[in-house]
């Protein structure tokens, strides 16, 4: 697996063309089948071009990977844990029937640095930046969260910061903009258009067209033009590196089923790519808003087709005559109209499945990780954990379920009280501890004699 | 080449640049759709040159530049938001503009998401969204005006428009519409060689942009692949208007030796000194934001949009004097 990792973002020889693997993508023109590309005004052809050609030069660059590794461990925190979910799986397993209830294992990213998977990405490119001799850095964001990481990795290494935020989005996630500040990145918002993340975007682009001989734009997610999907994914897959020797170790094997959330993709990315080649069932979970209503979801996996968005072809949210549609979902990471291309490929391989969850049901996932796990997770990843809940009840005892959980839910309490209402129900909470109860009662039954596999943590 | 697969459209490969330009070349070797045998054997005339103008062209644009050539003069080429400030306007914006002096007439078509467009031209596009426009709105615009203007016709398209619409489709359209020919601004060369073919095909020209940062080597491929004319962008950055004429003369003056094609110059063209400066070198000057600016202020302060905008650019026309 390490040599398919090693090969990110760069075709194999032409030797090997005829027999292309799916972790063979992109091609040297950044495409993933027909999805990818680079549309682009001309102006920015350059800058794809120097990044494309750095990119190449510190793949060989053992000093630079030494460097990063070296930050990864002592300044993000890493290697994320991989955390065995005993209290939701033995919630899952007390609502299913008869041997069913996989058990629930958690990637915990939400540990990361800053509070998301977002600063792998965030640091690697900033790194990137300074081999390029750039100095200055802008960046995208709409919850904030690769804002933040961004602002962190250039508080960092002493590269000037500004940040693109929608205007919307600004009010919504006001303590991010103070953090980014706090940070030294200066924040510029955005009030052209739905003003969210995809205005974000066009407003970091153009600034970037004025501004490319000094500045990288750091994209925060495995979308834009060649090559940031497969530079995105390449910072991403440590994810997945980690998971995998972690699973081996404490499942004794690769996991079942691997599950993550997807808005641009960059989670589930870096995740399911050093293991795309394994024979492990994987799913991605789109944001399925408030209904399947043009402009009322975040899906364009599930529900959209493919078209061109933000420099790369890829399914996307569109009219009929190729105007942007509007998205929505409850969880500002995920409120995108578009996705990576490489999700898109993955789609029409049918290597990996893709479903989308309700604001709903990703709120109840929510409060129910926070209850029978004490860990809040971000209301992006809540779509994951919703789906995995639903998918342990009808798998079988002895299989395993990976989650990428990919961000931590603090930005998120304001959102999913006014989701809930203004009020934290306390019935809903006595409900889940009653269940625990039953739980530890009937478990206590069921295993007296026997050892207890569960509660192991790598 | 061609593919009834809308979506492996953007497939293909370049017919001019060799494979061995790794870099550059369209890779289709896991797509085997693409390369399958043509659906229609394609006419003689679908392989232009794109080196040289035709000698004898039907096409409105090449016959405006040659005549201007013929009597040493230069171009004033506007652009103009489709659908802005209204709907209604389009068409009389349209013909005052020509009657004014402009040669070619930039139609944008309005897109929710124009990257290389500065704030004026971006919330034209939006005001025009939001008012209800589409494609198929300014092409009923362009053909109902199509007989009363004597300028050449470009529509600015996004190419995330012409994908979704189909590449084939769209230009028929196009065509059928009465445009003369196209501007893809947010397509660079190596993702443009089949819709530049396409428009070919359907008689119409297509340009594609070349920037301050585009090197000599692109900017010569770049050239070769352009019909009609070819657009140089004076700036980095975007759409907008300058205090100061850009600095055009040895761009101008490398490109001639790559193309016999007309040369036209946009971005931050703003007065009338300025399309002087620009066209000392250049054969056209490209002015969008700084007209797009005087329609608005027009519309918004109840005065007439069309005849605000024919003042305007007879004002620009005085530069070419």
């Amino acid at each position: 697996m390490t040599e398919t990792t090693q090969n990110a973002g760069e075709a194999p020889g032409e030797q090997a063309v005829e027999e292309r693997r799916i972790s063979d993508y992109p091609t040297r023109e950044g495409r993933f089948g027909v999805y990818g590309g680079a549309y682009v005004p001309e102006t920015l052809v350059f800058a794809l071009e120097e990044l494309i050609e750095t990119y190449r030069s510190i793949r060989e660059n053992e000093q630079f990977w030494a460097e990063l590794r070296e930050l990864l461990r002592t300044w993000v925190g890493r290697p994320t844990p991989l955390y065995g979910a005993n209290g939701l799986t033995r919630h899952i397993r007390s609502r299913s029937g008869k041997d069913k209830g996989a058990k629930i294992w958690l990637k915990r990213e939400d540990l990361a640095h800053t509070g998301a998977h977002k600063i792998n990405n965030a640091l690697g490119q900033a790194m990137l930046a300074v081999k390029m001799g750039k100095t200055r850095i802008i960046a995208e964001t709409g919850a904030g969260q690769h804002g933040v990481a961004t602002a962190t990795a250039c508080a960092h290494l002493g590269l000037a910061c500004d940040i693109y935020m929608g205007s919307e989005d600004a009010r919504r996630q006001k303590l991010n903009v103070v953090r980014m500040q706090m940070l030294g990145a200066r924040v510029i918002e955005v009030d052209s258009g739905s003003r969210t993340l995809k205005d974000a975007t066009n407003e970091a682009m153009r600034d970037w067209m004025g501004s490319v001989e000094t500045t990288h734009y750091i994209i925060g997610s495995v979308v834009g033009p060649h090559p940031f999907p497969a530079i995105v994914r390449e910072f991403q897959s440590v994810i997945g590196r980690e998971a995998m020797a972690q699973s081996l170790r404490a499942m004794g094997q690769m996991p079942d089923v691997i599950v993550a959330c997807v808005g641009g993709g960059s989670n589930a990315a870096g995740i399911f790519y050093p293991m795309i080649e394994e024979e492990i069932r994987m799913i991605g979970v789109e944001a399925g808003g408030e209904s399947s209503d043009a402009g009322r979801h975040a899906a364009p996996l599930s529900l959209g087709s493919p078209g061109i968005l933000h420099g790369s072809m890829s399914y996307v949210l569109q009219d009929e005559s190729g105007q942007t549609s509007e998205a929505h979902s409850c969880s500002a990471g995920l409120d995108y109209p578009g996705v990576g291309p490489e999700h898109s490929f993955w789609k029409d391989q049918g290597r990996v499945e893709y479903c989308a969850v309700t604001d709903q049901q990703a709120l109840d996932a929510f409060l129910l990780l926070s209850r029978t796990e004490g860990i809040v997770p971000a209301l992006e990843t809540s779509h994951a954990i919703a789906k995995a809940v639903e998918l342990a009840g009808e798998e079988s005892k002895d299989a395993n379920i990976l989650v990428n959980l990919s961000g931590r839910g603090d930005k998120d309490v304001e959102e999913a009280l006014r989701l809930m209402g203004g009020e934290v129900k306390p019935s809903e909470m006595r409900r889940v501890q009653r269940n625990r109860r039953k739980d530890k009662k009937r478990d206590g039954d069921r295993n007296a004699g026997k050892s207890q596999p569960d509660g192991k943590e790598s | 080449m061609s593919s009834n697969d809308e979506a492996s459209d953007m497939m293909n490969e370049s017919t001019d640049a060799p494979v061995e330009v790794t870099t550059d070349a369209i890779d289709r070797e896991h797509e085997p759709s693409v390369v399958a045998p043509p659906e229609a054997a394609e006419p003689e005339a679908a392989a232009p040159c794109a080196t040289e103008p035709p000698v004898v062209s039907e096409n409105r644009i090449d016959r405006v530049f040659a005549g201007l050539r013929a009597e040493g003069k230069r171009a004033l080429m506007p652009f103009v938001c489709a659908d802005h400030p209204s709907p209604a306007s389009t068409v009389s914006v349209i013909e005052a503009v020509d009657a004014a002096g402009a040669s070619v007439i930039e139609i944008g078509i309005p897109f929710s998401d124009p990257i290389a467009d500065g704030p004026v031209i971006a919330a034209a596009m939006h005001e025009a969204l939001v008012a209800g426009s589409t494609p198929e709105s300014v092409f009923e615009s362009v053909r109902s005006v199509r007989d009363r203007v004597q300028a050449g016709l470009v529509a600015m398209v996004s190419v995330s428009i012409v994908q979704r619409i189909g590449e084939e489709t769209f230009i028929r359209r196009a065509a059928s519409a009465g445009f003369d020919g196209f501007i893809f601004p947010d397509c660079p060369l190596d993702e443009a060689s089949d819709l530049s073919r396409r428009a070919a095909d359907a008689g119409l020209t297509s340009t594609l942009l070349i920037s301050t940062t585009t090197s000599a080597e692109r900017a010569e491929r770049i050239a070769k692949a352009c019909t009609g004319f070819v657009y140089l962008v004076t700036r980095a950055g975007i759409t907008g208007e300058q205090a100061d004429a850009p600095d055009i003369g040895a761009r101008v003056t490398k490109l001639r030796e790559w193309t016999d094609l007309p040369i036209a110059c946009g971005f931050g063209i703003s007065t009338a000194d300025h399309v002087r400066a620009v066209v000392e070198y250049a054969d056209a000057a490209i002015v969008g934001s700084a007209l797009v600016r005087r329609v608005n202020e027009a519309a918004a302060s109840g005065r007439d949009a069309s005849a605000a905008a024919g003042a305007f650019v007879r004002e620009l026309a005085g530069g070419l004097e």
